[in-house]
């Protein structure tokens, strides 16, 4: 007895060896977690780099600086047939020099005096009262952006310490400028042109809204070939598909497709879109092809994963109470698995309208002051209009830049908070 | 294989209602990226006053615009196409090979290259030589052959100029200010090198060659087209310089000073006179045989090149182009409105 039990050999759990050893082994799982903490923060520090950097210098970009003009228009002898032939520029320019005096000026002095507001005022008096032909009627006031570079004093960018000689607005103009400011008609309200506006020269007018049709009509074109198709393809192989070399073959290759560079199906794109079928350039109609065959084999990939996920049960179950494969899949098997790939097409168009790449090489990097209203019309995407404007001197498209892609961001987090959406609430477990 | 089948037939049904939906009512530019705010303010002008719809400017480099402009006449090539420099009897015969024979070349003014720095940056005063010897791929060694460059700091090419490391931020080969730069600044300075006229005279291939090659050793940076990208380079080092057009320059003069350039400063004036020697002539070609299909082509070119666009006081010198004297401003309008048929070179 007493040698067998001798013979079990004895741990002391508390012997400074074991202590030892234990402690290393908490240390090292300490240091596991540490290293994965740190990863974390590494990441997010640099996503808060980001964001934050781009709100810093975007977040100017969202307020414009206006003047509000008041012009009796029932003086100045509009012919209501025809409010476009008026001589807005005439009719702009003296409320303008009303507003700030500056009627006794010489010639010269007034123009200077006149840059301080956006280039196309007339232009966007005469629109407004297109659009609403009752201000012919007595006065009324209307809201005039200033140009960039008082849009840029207004909002501190312009140091008034820096030398005359090296910035754009001389002292005269900032006197000018502090008069209309001391009389109360500068305002800086939130910038909704950012939005509505369609591209311009000028930053003060420039805005996103022919960007966003651009991107939406692209996103429509890409949804509607890449769903089906992808839809299509990924059940044919799940469902119908023998087991063979040439289905290996097809694997593989939507596999590879899926890892090619964008810019890649942009070539593509260019060559088959636009030089065999003579499609036009720049229009979101190609831009979406090109998104649709970038995202097809992603799509087809979530679409097949999620067709394997469903129970194999449920798919007997039907085929055996005399379903036919058809009807197993379009009552059973599909709508159990559509809300991943729901999920997995929003995240795919997601990634589809932040692509840039393709777009430049099929031109929808052009600039037009117009937004499109169908698939053929030529338009920007957001991403391209991003790029046009880092490219722009103007100093006020450096702050749009970053309002642009603020605004993109927003656009991808709305639609990836719609995916996580349709996860949570509709997605089942087995 | 029905997946294949469904995209071949998908493919071909949009091809198809394409076809049938395009014929075009919005003119279209391509080309420089140097022209391109100038035509884009020409543009957003000539939409503001006739309520047309708008021209679509696409910025894709001198060369990149003439392969597109050259490619046929239809509706699927582009209406004109901007250049920073005159057209190339290449690109003439692109384009006669594709039936594009009549074309009208409009001169709209002159964009002035700069070489500048950060305003807290010490001064330059450099000449085309010293350009050329900071900036050169191989240097002659004086006995017929060619050297790698060897010069590290400024004071390596002359004592006079500041001890501090040579950096260059440039644009890359297929914009044409670069064409521009070597042209005008590259090949100017390599002549003045001892034996380089000869070269010139029995050999101009290899003088080309030679002379036109930009080291790639470090010292000159090709920074892509986005210029605002140089500006910010420059911010963040006071001893780079950049290269890039006057109306970059412009837009920054509270960020960005120039250097001399033999001795003169690049300023409206000095562009204009012909003083500053580094600046280049900018123009647009017109097919001729679009003018009277493409709507609204003939009244945007009268847009384009009326005085309040390319006068001395017109939107685009506002934006920074260096307006062409009285006389040739008029010949510009006179050869849009006759289009004047390009003259064989």
């Amino acid at each position: 007895m007493s040698a067998a039990i001798s013979q079990v050999q004895t741990v002391d759990w508390h012997s400074p060896a074991i202590e030892a050893r234990r402690k290393s082994r908490y240390a090292a799982e300490a240091r596991l977690k540490a290293y994965g903490l740190i990863a974390i923060v590494f990441a997010l520090g640099f996503l808060a780099i980001l964001i934050g950097s781009l709100i810093y210098s975007g977040h100017k970009a969202f307020v414009q600086t206006v003047a509000s003009v008041e012009i009796d228009l029932s003086a100045a002898g509009v012919d209501k047939a025809k409010i476009a032939d008026a001589n807005w520029k005439g009719i702009v320019k003296q409320a303008l020099l009303d507003l700030g005096d500056a009627k006794s000026l010489p010639k010269r002095e007034q123009k200077k005096y006149l840059d301080i507001f956006t280039d196309s005022a007339a232009y966007l008096v005469r629109d407004a009262v297109i659009a609403d032909p009752s201000r012919l009627e007595g006065k009324s006031t209307f809201v005039i952006p200033l140009s960039d570079p008082f849009d840029q004093l207004a909002k501190g960018e312009v140091s008034r310490q820096t030398p005359e000689a090296q910035r754009r607005v001389s002292d005269k103009d900032i006197a000018a400028f502090d008069a209309l400011v001391a009389k109360g008609v500068i305002a800086k309200p939130f910038n909704w042109g950012l939005l509505f506006n369609a591209d311009s020269r000028f930053p003060e007018l420039a805005g996103l809204a022919g960007a966003i049709s651009g991107s939406f009509w692209s996103i429509v074109v890409c949804f509607a070939i890449s769903f089906p198709v992808g839809i299509a393809a990924a059940i044919y192989l799940e469902e119908f598909a023998p087991k063979n070399r040439w289905t290996d073959l097809i694997e593989i290759n939507i596999n590879n497709l899926a890892a090619v560079p964008s810019v890649v199906f942009g070539l593509l794109g260019l060559a088959v879109f636009l030089g065999w079928f003579g499609l036009p350039r720049s229009a979101p109609l190609v831009g979406g092809l090109v998104l649709a065959l970038m995202t097809l084999p992603t799509l087809i990939i979530v679409t097949r994963v999620s067709l394997k996920a469903v129970p194999g049960s449920i798919r007997e179950a039907a085929l055996g109470i005399g379903a036919s494969k058809h009807e197993a899949i379009f009552h059973h098997i599909l709508p159990l698995a559509m809300p991943t790939v729901m999920t997995g097409t929003i995240i795919s168009l997601a990634r589809a309208l932040g692509e840039t790449a393709p777009l430049l090489l099929i031109g929808m990097n052009a600039f037009m002051t117009s937004a499109a209203h169908g698939i053929f019309d030529a338009s920007t995407a957001l991403p391209t209009q991003i790029y046009i404007w880092s490219d722009s001197p103007e100093r006020g498209f450096v702050a749009r830049t970053s309002a642009a892609i603020l605004v993109l961001l927003a656009f991808l987090v709305l639609m990836n908070g719609i995916a996580i959406f349709l996860r949570q609430r509709f997605e089942r477990r087995w | 294989m029905k997946a294949l089948h469904l995209t071949a037939a998908a493919l071909i049904a949009s091809a198809a209602f394409a076809g049938a939906a395009h014929a075009r009512d919005q003119i279209k530019i391509v080309g420089s990226s140097t022209v391109f705010p100038y035509m884009q303010a020409a543009a957003e002008e000539f939409a503001n006053k006739s309520g047309k719809p708008a021209p679509v400017v696409e910025s894709t480099g001198t060369g990149g615009g003439f392969k597109v402009f050259c490619g046929g006449i239809g509706p699927d090539f582009p209406d004109i196409s901007n250049a920073s420099r005159a057209i190339k009897d290449s690109e003439v015969k692109l384009c006669a090979d594709n039936g594009v024979v009549d074309i009208t070349e409009a001169k709209i003014g002159y964009d002035g290259l700069t070489i500048a720095m950060d305003q807290q940056a010490g001064d330059l005063n450099l000449t085309k030589e010293q350009l050329y010897k900071a900036l050169a791929a191989e240097l002659p060694d004086g006995k017929g052959g060619f050297v790698a460059n060897p010069n590290k700091n400024w004071s390596d090419i002359d004592p006079s100029l500041p001890n501090i490391a040579i950096t260059v931020f440039g644009p890359p080969p297929t914009s044409g200010t670069r064409d521009a730069f070597v042209e005008l600044v590259m090949d100017a300075g390599c002549l003045k090198q001892a034996g380089m006229e000869e070269l010139k005279k029995s050999d101009e291939k290899k003088f080309k060659e030679v002379c036109s090659r930009m080291r790639q050793d470090g010292p000159f940076v090709e920074a892509g087209e986005n210029d605002n990208l140089i500006v910010q380079r420059l911010e963040a080092d006071k001893n780079a310089v950049g290269i890039f057009g006057y109306s970059f320059l412009y837009e920054n003069s509270d960020k960005l000073k120039a250097a001399k350039i033999e001795g003169v400063d690049p300023t409206e004036e000095t562009i204009a006179d012909g003083s500053y020697p580094v600046a280049r002539p900018l123009f647009f070609y017109v097919k001729n045989a679009h003018r009277d299909v493409i709507p609204g082509l003939k009244d945007f070119l009268k847009e384009a090149t009326s005085e309040e666009a390319m006068g001395d006081e017109g939107y685009m010198v506002e934006r920074g182009l260096t307006p062409l004297a009285q006389d040739l401003r008029d010949a510009t309008r006179k050869a849009v409105e006759e289009a004047t048929k390009l003259a064989a070179k």
